[in-house]
């Protein structure tokens, strides 16, 4: 399984190196990174690599949550699969 | 990121649809079969009951907040339906049902799921004992329990209407009301009468386990009113055509996502996927409502003239974009049209747009019919089974669902408000026709089966 990150906030100095601080530190491989900042919105995707237990990923979300309240962001982890399911056929 | 099959768009639309315009998966409901539980001594019979229904349900809630963290999704009820108790309980000489009724609440309670249905009898075309005296025992066994829900099917397209049980139902609708009278007749929520009732439908007041389904299943309810009402924000002044695209699409990608958490949920429970549910569900919170889909689509209120086009649209369209979407749909799959869980149709209702009459008329192009209507609790019996016999002709005739979870609230009338709390709402109490169909209705039997060649 594949992790999708989304990142959503006002930018400023230090996201992107917070979140992958964070990555880094749990041994998660970050495979790709999209960001795009509209009207002063920072927007980031990262894909990650993802371990099947669903205890792994209840701890990597709650500390990318937790990450994302002290960098003013909403961070999000969710699986490949809700994205691919509704627009791929 | 378009070797990992995702665009950066598709991602972020999905998130806004989940954060900003509502969408989740209503329930998850699990369907469990409890013929193998008949006993003729009612208390082993409920303990029977009980050991079946925690075992099975065990790791129910557990497994749809797992799925709801890793798609991000919320998964907003977990249920369970069984086997209509008045099949199961028929084995016991005197069933005890209230008894048997409070049995399936505190199963419900002991593994978190928020309802349980299928306190229902199937009296299509006639009442076995067992048949009468749970409807006898209705509001009884819903004003003392939390969590069951309760349904009759007294009509089908086969067999006709039972006039006997139509007339029953609405005495036994009225005892309800006046049971759980400081409450604004809430009992009458969790009450629904049907015709040509889907054995297999997710959502509630209305699920039960059909007798040829398998012994244990999970059904998905999807939702998402507030997502065909974003998505149609953006072709405002466009045609019918682009409008009913527009909403197919959108239904298509949301009926994904209820495919997705059904494999997901059947495949962790180790329960075959029964169906997928496609119907839009509104519910209170401001945006997830039908009515507001109306107004998006070009009228001022539901109920105004177009609205039962606008309905026939909305209906067809959600159902052609999530049958591809799915490989088993089934349920009741089409657009709900309660009045208290819609903020736009209690709106409409308070100005006076919506009347029981055009919410008929609504039934006939959507699916299920004259729900969650609060009238006023001084309504004769016979009206409330007026009422019932009009919509179960509507259902028999153009062998569709359709249903009727009316509420007398009791010591209201006209010009006052319910409140139900919760997913429930509140609504304004409408007005009935005041004219009596008394005799129409004392007349009991059956009405028979309608002819459905020469269609015209």
């Amino acid at each position: 399984m594949k992790g999708i990150i989304t990142v959503v906030g006002e930018d400023h100095v230090g996201i992107i190196a917070g979140i992958c601080t964070l990555l880094a530190e749990s041994n998660v491989n970050v495979l790709d990174i999209s960001q795009s900042i509209t009207g002063g919105y920072f927007h980031m995707m990262m894909v990650v690599d993802m371990e099947q237990s669903d205890e792994v990923f209840h701890t990597l979300d709650m500390k990318l949550t937790e990450c994302g309240k002290q960098l003013g962001v909403q961070v999000k982890l969710q699986s490949d699969t809700i994205f691919r399911s509704m627009h791929r056929i | 990121m378009l070797q990992y099959g995702l665009t950066f768009d598709d991602v972020f639309e999905t998130n806004r649809m989940i954060e900003e315009a509502n969408l989740d998966v209503r329930t998850i409901t699990m369907g469990i079969g409890l013929l193998d539980c008949c006993d003729p001594d009612p208390a082993v019979l409920r303990r029977k009951v009980y050991d079946k229904i925690t075992r099975k349900a065990e790791n129910l809630v557990r497994v749809g907040e797992i799925i709801s963290e890793r798609y991000g999704i919320p998964i907003v009820n977990k249920r369970i339906s069984i086997t209509p108790a008045a099949l199961v309980a028929a084995s016991c000489e005197d069933p005890q049902y209230p008894e048997f009724a409070r049995t399936l609440d505190q199963a419900a309670k002991d593994v978190g799921v928020n309802f349980i249905g299928g306190f229902s009898a199937l009296v299509q075309k006639g009442m076995t004992r067992s048949d009468r005296l749970l409807i006898e025992s209705i509001p009884d066994a819903i004003a003392s329990t939390d969590t069951v829900c309760s349904s009759v099917n007294v009509g089908t397209s086969r067999s006709g209407i039972n006039m006997d049980a139509v007339s029953l139902l609405g005495r036994k609708i009225r005892d309800l009301a006046e049971k759980t009278a400081d409450r604004d007749s809430i009992g009458c929520a969790k009450l629904v009468v049907f015709c040509n009732a889907p054995d297999d439908n997710p959502f509630m007041a209305g699920a039960f386990h059909g007798v040829g389904e398998a012994d244990t299943v999970i059904n998905v309810g999807v939702s998402g009113p507030g997502v065909v009402r974003s998505a149609l924000k953006g072709v405002r002044g466009e045609n019918f055509e682009v409008l009913c695209e527009t909403i197919k699409k959108t239904a298509f990608k949301i009926t994904r996502v209820g495919q997705l958490v059904a494999q997901e949920a059947a495949r962790m429970l180790d329960v075959p996927f029964g169906i997928i549910d496609l119907s839009l569900a509104p519910t209170p919170a401001v945006g997830d409502s039908i009515a507001e889909i109306f107004r998006e689509m070009g009228l001022e209120y539901a109920g105004a003239p177009g609205t039962t086009a606008a309905l026939a649209i909305l209906n067809d369209q959600v159902k052609k974009g999530g049958l591809m979407a799915s490989s088993f749909v089934g349920g009741l799959s089409g657009a709900f049209i309660p009045v208290s869980e819609d903020r736009g149709m209690v709106e409409a209702a308070e100005a006076g747009s919506l009347t029981i009459e055009k919410l008929e008329a609504m039934t006939c192009v959507c699916s299920v019919g004259l729900d969650m209507i609060a009238i006023p609790g001084d309504t004769p019996a016979s009206s409330i089974s007026g009422i019932i016999a009009d919509e179960m002709a509507i259902g028999m005739v153009n062998s569709k669902t359709t249903a009727v979870r009316v509420i007398p609230v009791w010591g209201k009338t006209v010009g006052e408000h319910a409140e139900f709390g919760g997913l429930l709402g509140s609504a304004p109490i409408i007005g009935v026709n005041p004219y009596s169909c008394q005799e129409f209705i004392d007349r009991g039997g059956r009405i028979p089966a309608p002819v459905h060649s020469y269609k015209n």
